[in-house]
């Protein structure tokens, strides 16, 4: 038995891994993480420690970026969004020059133009999950669309229904709106997922109850890219005449989607995952059988009166041109961003004691999350400054919280601390990869020579028998 | 409808997809558009009927003009280098 206090005083280095402090075991990565985590906390510590940033400073140093280069971080962080794709902007500049009728004047031909513009969006979208035009609502982004789906099926049905269910890995607007629907005097099941993020559909199937008015599962999760059986979620809902909304912010133009083969009620789309523009997004509602919903905006009545407001035709034109050319060049997108992938994931599993997060098979290919054990996530991520990425927690906002989405799927504080989220996308090329292995590798490398656990581990001390002092 | 156009006729075509994808400034979509060209005008090989190489042909034409304008546009608004890209502008690619 050995004291952590002694190693602790002795490398004070330490520090940078000041997270919480507890111990769980399940994988190997998983304990060492915890490890890491344990490490230190402020009672034990001189004064004179180096901070985080002075861990990242000296990582910086030790990397120096090629002086012939530029300084511009790659982009690796298309789950949080895309960049817009320049036929999609020559779409929008058309509003911008010529093109300025409000699309729901219908007395002259400024308006017509306009509108004409629109409905061709509109089908675009349509097409893309298989879909009638006259099904699809503009929004303002998916955060909207989850929020009408959410909030308006079970309010429009209160009468009868009482009762939604959704998953503890979706996405905070939509737990959000759950919130919310509970105060409204509404109960929700969140269902559990397991180990590898996918939700068990006998558990789905066993919550469904007579006065259940909606069922919200996500196709492609954000954080760890899992993709739920939304074929089978459909049928289960069909079978007990429940309605099935999806949000597929993640998913659509990445993985075939068809509303129809797969039972899918309501769908939420956000058009600036798929290389549209931002501030925009739609929702799919059904009209055989029709879902009905409490509209969130009323007033003129557009958009089958379901979202007032005059739309705004240079983003949804955008919208609708992003949605033809990913519909158009899905197989060729996927065939990149796959191959790229595989490089990436093989490259930072090469890594000792690392593990992909989620399901390995289950997956769309162009969100790949790792834990990195031995290292703090934020501390990596702030050694990696040439490198725009997220850690898991930072997709909502800059908290550092650890991510809710990996503590779902079984991951403790120090795991979800030592994860990071890459994301690869039709404009990333392979000279882009290879740098980023290359960096994570030696930055992964670098830091783990500051923690004391790393000494520990290569000394074969097992760190299940060490007894944990000071507390 | 009109006659499907030559080799000569879509080799220039290409090499003007490429000269615009090349004058992109910005590096991701430089890079994408050299890519897309290229494997778009290899796989058009496999095209059979004079009706399928037209409609190819006419397309092509179209999105050649969105090319050309969005590689000024890139070079109107431009950005930093990238961490990848060599400050002197000469790439391997
Ligand atoms: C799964 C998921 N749903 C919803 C959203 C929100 O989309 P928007 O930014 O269009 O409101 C996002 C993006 O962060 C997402 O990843």
């Amino acid at each position: 038995m050995q004291s952590i206090k002694a190693f602790t005083s002795i490398t004070s280095r330490g520090v940078l891994f000041q997270t919480q402090r507890r111990f769980i075991q399940t994988s190997t990565v998983v304990k060492a993480a915890t490890a890491t985590a344990a490490t230190a906390t402020a009672d034990d510590l001189p004064l004179d420690i180096p901070s985080t940033s002075a861990a990242a400073a000296a990582t910086n140093e030790a990397f120096k970026t090629n002086p012939l280069n530029g300084t511009r971080p790659i982009y690796l962080d298309m789950q949080a969004t895309t960049p817009t794709d320049p036929r999609v902007l020559d779409k929008m500049l058309q509003f911008y020059t010529g093109l300025y009728g409000n699309p729901h004047s219908n007395t002259h031909s400024y308006g017509w133009e306009t509108d004409k513009e629109i409905e061709k969006a509109r089908k675009n979208i349509a097409d893309l999950i298989g879909a009638d035009p006259k099904e699809i609502i503009f929004t303002s982004g998916a955060t909207e669309s989850n929020n009408m789906a959410i909030k308006g099926v079970p309010r429009f049905y209160s009468k009868t229904k009482k009762h939604i269910i959704t998953v503890k890995t979706e996405h905070k607007c939509i737990l959000d709106s759950a919130r919310h629907m509970q105060d409204e005097g509404f109960e929700v099941t969140y269902l559990k997922v397991g180990e590898d993020g996918l939700i068990d559909l006998n558990e789905l199937e066993a919550a469904i109850r007579p006065d259940t008015a909606l069922v919200s599962v996500m196709a492609v999760n954000n954080e760890i890219g899992v993709i739920q059986p939304v074929a089978e979620i459909g049928k289960i809902c069909k079978r007990h005449k429940v309605f099935f909304h999806s949000d597929c912010a993640q998913a659509v133009g990445k993985i075939p989607i068809n509303v129809n083969e797969m039972n899918i009620d309501l769908l939420s789309i956000s058009s600036h995952k798929i290389y549209g523009p931002k501030g925009v997004g739609a929702i799919y509602v059904r009209r055989r059988p029709r879902v009905r919903l409490d509209p969130i905006i009323t007033g003129g009545g557009q958009e089958r009166g379901l979202r007032s407001g005059t739309l705004a035709p240079s983003l949804i034109s955008g919208f609708g041109e992003a949605a033809r050319i990913i519909n158009e060049d899905m197989e060729y997108d996927q065939q990149h961003i796959k191959r790229l992938s595989k490089k990436l994931t093989d490259g930072l599993l090469a890594l000792e004691h690392t593990q992909l997060n989620g399901s390995a098979t289950a997956r769309y290919p162009g969100c790949v999350n790792v834990s990195f054990a031995y290292v703090e996530g934020e501390s990596l991520l702030m050694a990696l400054k040439d490198i725009a990425l997220s850690s898991g927690s930072a997709c909502t906002s800059a908290s550092l919280e650890p991510s809710y989405v990996l503590h779902a799927l079984g991951a403790d504080d120090a795991l979800a601390h030592s994860s990071i989220r890459f994301g690869v996308g039709r404009f990333t090329t392979e000279e882009e990869i290879d740098y980023v292995i290359k960096a994570i590798t030696e930055r992964v490398e670098f830091l783990r020579e500051l923690s004391p656990l790393w000494e520990m581990v290569k000394e074969g001390i097992d760190l299940n028998t060490i007894e944990w002092s000071g507390h | 409808m009109s006659t499907a156009p030559s080799t000569t006729q879509v080799l220039s075509l290409y090499r003007e997809f490429l000269r615009n994808a090349t004058k992109f400034n910005n590096y991701n979509f430089k890079n994408y558009f050299i890519r897309r060209s290229r494997d778009a005008f290899n796989s058009g090989k496999t095209l059979k009927t004079q009706e399928e190489i037209t409609n190819a042909y006419t397309k092509a034409q179209q999105e050649l003009e969105v090319l050309k304008r969005q590689s000024l546009i890139s070079r109107l608004y431009s950005f930093e280098k990238l961490v990848v890209e060599p400050l002197n502008g000469s790439h391997k690619k």
